[in-house]
């Protein structure tokens, strides 16, 4: 496995009586897409702020880049760049200038045509000059990630980069996301309770729940590892049904012209190949466990 | 960094439309006096004459530039303070309010460099105002009013400065002024770091002006110990430059006074905005 971009390890951040995070760990790796994980409230973005040296942990260790925040700040955040919660520009300002204000203070001489190539490249193309008073939410979040690329950082994080966002901005911001990861070879760190979003994109992740972590690992393996609700449509429901329970399948049930059953990712393939053998059509195999339940079984537990 | 920083500060200042209400409130204010003095400043020097008029002869160009400058500067005890602080008390309130705050300190510069950078950006609004105002008053009241020697009122006689000795005390003055509104300046930045909307710090400063000012104001005995370690007390003390004879000890006690505010505020603000959970 690559090195380790972040470590956290039991965090802390107590507000008074009120526990925001308590005991969460994780790691993140470099070149990976990390989805963190939680519903509202979960202490998602206060374990942000503490990342971005925002606010100060009570207890724990946070190591970015092999360095603690508290004491190498300036270095950390020189490699990082981020949204946290919504991107909020000077509004009397316009794009460029709001960039350029923003790689002004990350250390960096930015050019007028490296500004405008940023912009480009996160599709506001002809706004560079407009004031930010007039730009749609989604727009401001396509700025705030050209923000968060000025300085070529090699960390990005992204606190629920598509809240109030329309689809299309939606699948816009999940684009972006990819392409930073396999075009410019970032890691990034995305916080978000949109859980089909992180499913997508996202190779490891951290659940959080009530402050506490409740899981950590590999997307597909924590997925995997769960027992699916799979849905055959077949040629022939009658022999299709016969065939499981020959072959000790007892957990299924059948509903309009499918057969659900309770499965392992990896049986999916035995059942099809044992259908196929058998002279049965398969015309579709739909998952219908996803993420989503296996977060509501987290978090409900 | 901290020169990136203060660019950044001053660019944000200068685009902003409230910066901007300064300068025009100053050139209205100003205005309106000149051309109330212009059409009916001989009544208002008759009010301060009628007393000597038995005792003394005023001759000359009485109504001149130095007296409607001196008079225009007296304007420093509320009104710059309040159009100082509407700028100055924005610098971070306005921050957390817009949300802007949250990328500021995510960028790899330290949260004492980021305040300092707005301090000084804050002090030269500061001193630009105080220009504007100096300009309007003494350059546009001489070309108006022409030039001549100063009277100036105190509460135990009148006091009559010539015109060639005149010039260095608006100069010093100035710079008297300048280091008082600092002075409110560093206040309205310091309540800033405590709050996360605007209005919070003008009020509140504008708040504390009135209440030092009442306190320097009644005469009971508890408040006549602490009057002269109150900053309203020092807002003024330009005047002091147009004593005669000078009283350089009560110049420099002034001074020391606002600097100490301005050092003890300062250390407040950097505490407070180093130890700040930014949760806006």
């Amino acid at each position: 496995m690559s090195d380790k971009i972040i470590e956290v390890k039991n965090l802390v951040k107590n507000y008074g009586s009120f526990n925001a995070v308590q005991n969460v760990s994780f790691d993140v790796f470099s070149g990976n897409v990390f989805g963190f994980l939680g519903p509202n409230g979960a202490g998602k973005s206060t374990t942000i702020r503490v990342l971005l040296s925002l606010i100060k942990p009570t207890s724990g260790q946070v190591k970015l880049f092999g360095k603690d925040i508290t004491t190498d700040r300036d270095y950390i955040l020189s490699k990082i760049g981020c949204i946290v919660e919504k991107p909020d520009f000077y509004k009397y300002l316009s794009a460029e200038k709001n960039i350029e204000l923003f790689a002004r203070i990350s250390g960096i001489n930015v050019t007028k045509s490296k500004v405008h190539e940023i912009i480009e490249f996160v599709g506001l193309k002809g706004r560079e000059k407009d004031k930010l008073s007039g730009f749609s939410h989604g727009m401001k979040q396509r700025l705030g990630i050209a923000q968060t690329l000025i300085h070529n950082p090699q960390l990005i994080i992204l606190d629920e980069p598509t809240t109030g966002l329309d689809p299309q901005g939606i699948i816009d911001i999940r684009n972006l996301i990819l392409q930073l990861k396999n075009e410019k070879n970032k890691t990034v760190l995305l916080s978000s309770h949109i859980l089909s979003e992180i499913e997508l994109i996202a190779d490891r992740m951290v659940i959080i729940n009530k402050g506490k972590t409740v899981a950590e690992g590999n997307v597909k393996d924590l997925l995997n590892a769960q027992d699916l609700i799979v849905a055959f449509t077949v040629s022939d429901i009658e022999t299709a049904q016969q065939l499981l329970k020959a072959n000790n399948y007892i957990e299924f049930t059948v509903a309009a012209s499918q057969i659900l059953l309770h499965i392992t990712q990896p049986q999916i393939a035995e059942v099809n190949k044992l259908f196929c053998a058998n002279n049965i059509n398969v015309f579709s195999i739909e998952t219908k466990r996803k993420l989503e339940d296996y977060f509501l079984k987290l978090i409900n537990h | 960094m901290l020169f990136k920083s203060t660019y950044n500060e001053f660019i944000k200042i200068a685009a902003k439309p409230r910066s901007y209400l300064g300068v025009a409130a100053i050139t209205l204010i100003v205005g309106l006096i000149l051309i109330a003095m212009k059409l009916d400043g001989r009544m208002y020097i008759s009010l301060i004459t009628g007393p000597f008029e038995q005792s003394l002869a005023f001759e000359g160009n009485v109504l001149n530039g130095n007296l409607i400058a001196f008079i225009i500067l007296q304007m420093l005890i509320i009104h710059v303070p309040l159009l100082i602080a509407f700028v100055t008390g924005d610098l971070i309130s306005g921050e957390a309010a817009m949300g802007t705050i949250r990328m500021l300190l995510t960028k790899p510069i330290s949260r004492t460099k980021i305040l300092f950078s707005k301090y000084i950006a804050g002090c030269a609004y500061t001193f630009l105002i105080l220009l504007w105002l100096a300009f309007m008053a003494i350059v546009v009241g001489k070309w108006l009013f022409g030039t001549g020697d100063l009277m100036v009122l105190k509460s135990d006689g009148l006091i009559v400065l010539q015109q060639h000795d005149i010039a260095w005390r608006f100069f010093y003055g100035l710079l008297i002024a300048f280091l008082a509104m600092v002075m409110i300046a560093t206040l309205s930045l310091t309540l800033s770091c405590f709050s996360e909307n605007s209005i919070g710090p003008i009020v509140s400063t504008m708040g504390i002006i009135i209440l030092f000012t009442i306190i320097g104001t009644i005469e009971v005995p508890l408040f006549d110990t602490i009057r002269p370690y109150l900053f309203t007390t020092h807002m003024a003390a330009w005047r002091y430059l147009f004593d005669e004879p000078l009283q350089l000890g009560d110049v420099f006690f002034s001074i020391s006074i606002l600097v100490a505010h301005i050092l003890v505020l300062l250390g407040i603000a950097i505490y407070k905005f180093n130890k700040k959970d930014i949760l806006s």
